[in-house]
């Protein structure tokens, strides 16, 4: 359990102002906030790397406010995982637990249990250097695991990987989250990551937290303009899941959604504005998610334009295209347009 | 046809090699020039070869005092901001713009059994005139820059997740230092420490005024030099050029390796 209580740092060309936060103990709780937000700065309060100016720091109820480090029970994955180069992926591990005065057994026993439990037991002899950034990732993890933490910080744990890895990932860290029930602590810039990954979430900005709740909370009722931006730019659906032919319809209104997975019951489907096509005929694509829509609006946002669609079932949808691709299919207000999108590209919150 | 410059390349490499050259063939021609019999008679000429041990044995004892004292000082600096800290970067800087003989004047001054510190040292059986311990203080003075300075850069290259990391797995600054630190500023320390060696070994300005007396090798040099000649000299020097670059070489490859 982490707590923060009005928590204020002041630095030369930043402050962290009066954060509150509450952690349940195993929850996986997710800071959301644009780049200089103050993400990280505020997990380096909540590791004691650095010290609040006012306001107090609880885990598992005890004041850690002015604890150093080593006396907080936290494990810390930095954004570039920071594994010491100088040790191999077993030394790395081991590196807390020798700090335990564990006899050398203890030691080989809980690394090789623990990089049994990560899928990584056959990378143990390995020079860090070599590891892809995956492997580093969970590498960091078991070494953050083995002492045991009782919060496990991660500042932006998937940013350095590619698509595929970071898919594979986002479950893994829930799966250790559930697994070892420590209480996860996770930092990122991508709205999206954080919904599908909270338990709940705060959204951060300006070194203020703006909104702390669950994600379903955060999109029907954003509390403030800047969190409306962000809920404002997805495409948000709730309806009915239910598995079928391998996958996962959601029903919505009178129509289909279709995602991956098995999901069964009340769901709520999200769906990147950049991961919308559209087309002016109806495409022959792998798609499983295709719409006949109007245009309702076109908006220049940025480096893209954003076209509002809506379904002949009723359905809103923004799809985010650009200035080129709004030129070719010569859209305006009115016409009437096909969008389609995978079933891989729709998100579930539970 | 138009005429077409060399490449970049070409033209710094023959300009390089010049620098190259003008470096490696006064090494070359001092061994070429000096006959062999008398680089071989170096071994039956006890003030040479006492000299040279004396020289190897002080800039080795100078270089880990240094080490002992800079390398505790160079983290300081690499690790932390405070007042005055630009002020004692300058002081390390110091010797550096110093004339060799101005050092071994201030050191004199301040350092010398009729000076209040000096006197302080005399009486732990300390005196720096003419003997050991002042070569050792003079070859200190003029090369513990060079040391500070690599272990200092050695220690800021270290990324400080690593440090970040490892409190939070448990250890202590103390163990950070040992365990994260050092291992990863081990070859800037080391490239430095042989830096430093070689300086001391090398100094002469310094040690004449301080200590001309036991005589290190290239005061030796200097002596003979001056009172018999270009020959008389040649024959210690080579001998000392050749353990130089031995000692150098085999500290470099054990760095290399690491």
């Amino acid at each position: 359990m982490l707590e923060l209580i009005e928590v204020s740092k002041k630095w030369p060309e930043f402050n962290i102002t009066r954060v509150s936060m509450h952690c349940r103990k195993g929850e996986y709780f997710v800071i959301m906030g644009p780049t200089g937000a103050g993400k990280t700065l505020l997990l380096q309060l909540i590791a004691g790397i650095e010290y609040p100016d006012s306001g107090k720091i609880l885990i598992d109820d005890l004041d850690v406010t002015y604890h150093p480090p080593e006396k907080r029970r936290v494990g810390y994955v930095p954004q570039n995982y920071a594994l010491f180069p100088h040790l191999d992926v077993f030394e790395n591990i081991a590196f807390g637990l020798k700090l335990r005065k564990l006899s050398r057994l203890e030691i080989k026993r809980r690394v090789k249990e623990l990089a049994e439990h990560l899928g990584i037991e056959h990378l143990l002899h390995r020079d860090v250097k070599t590891l892809s950034g995956g492997e580093q990732q969970r590498v960091a993890l078991a070494r953050a695991l083995a002492v045991d933490p009782s919060i496990l910080l991660l500042d932006e744990p998937l940013s350095a990987l590619d698509t595929k890895t970071r898919e594979s990932l986002r479950d893994y860290l829930k799966k250790i989250n559930k697994d070892f029930q420590v209480t996860a602590v996770h930092v990122t810039h991508d709205f999206i990551e954080a919904l599908s990954l909270a338990d709940r979430m705060a959204i951060m900005n300006k070194g203020q937290l703006l909104q702390v709740g669950t994600p379903d909370e955060i999109l029907s009722h954003p509390s403030n303009r800047f969190v409306a931006e962000f809920t404002g730019s997805i495409n948000v659906l709730r309806g009915k899941a239910s598995p079928r032919e391998g996958a996962t319809e959601i029903k919505v209104a009178n129509t289909s959604i279709w995602a991956i997975g098995q999901h069964q019951g009340e769901v709520t489907a999200i769906i990147r504005p950049e991961s919308i096509l559209v087309a002016k005929e109806k495409p022959r694509t792998s798609a499983r998610n295709v719409f006949q829509a109007t245009v309702d609006g076109i908006e220049h946002r940025g480096a893209v334009y954003a076209v509002k669609l809506i379904t002949d079932e009723g359905l809103s949808f923004t799809a985010y295209i650009t200035r080129s691709a709004l030129l070719e299919l010569d859209l305006k207000p009115g016409d009437s347009a096909f969008l389609f999108f995978k079933a891989s590209e729709v998100h579930l919150l539970r | 046809m138009k005429f077409k410059p060399p490449s970049l390349a070409l033209a710094f490499s023959v300009l390089g090699a010049f620098l190259i050259l003008f470096l490696l063939i006064p090494v070359i021609l001092l061994y070429l020039t000096t006959p062999s019999e008398s680089l071989v008679g170096i071994v039956y000429d006890e003030e040479a070869v006492k000299a040279i041990f004396l020289s190897l044995a002080a800039a080795t004892l100078a270089t880990m005092l240094v080490l002992l004292f800079g390398v505790p000082l160079a983290f300081l600096l690499a690790r932390y901001h405070f007042a005055g800290k630009s002020l004692v970067e300058a002081i390390v800087d110091l010797p550096l713009v110093i004339p060799h003989s101005v050092a071994g004047i201030a050191v004199l001054v301040a350092y010398s059994s009729r000076s209040t510190i000096g006197g302080l040292l005399s009486h732990l059986g300390l005196t720096i005139e003419d003997t050991f311990w002042g070569i050792v203080a003079a070859m200190a003075f003029v090369s513990a820059t060079i040391l500070i300075n690599a272990a200092r850069d050695g220690f800021q290259s270290v990324d400080r997740e690593y440090e970040n990391v490892a409190r939070t797995l448990g250890a202590p600054l103390h163990r950070v230092f040992f365990g994260i630190y050092l291992p990863l500023s081990f070859k800037s320390i080391l490239s430095g420490a042989i830096m430093t060696w070689a300086r001391a070994m090398s100094e002469v300005g310094a040690i004449l005024i301080v200590a001309y007396f036991p005589k290190t090798a290239p005061i030796l040099i200097v002596e003979r030099f001056l009172n018999f000649g270009l020959s008389a000299s040649k024959p210690i020097a080579c001998a000392l050029l050749a353990i130089s670059i031995a000692v150098f070489l085999i500290l470099r490859f054990l760095a290399k390796r690491r």
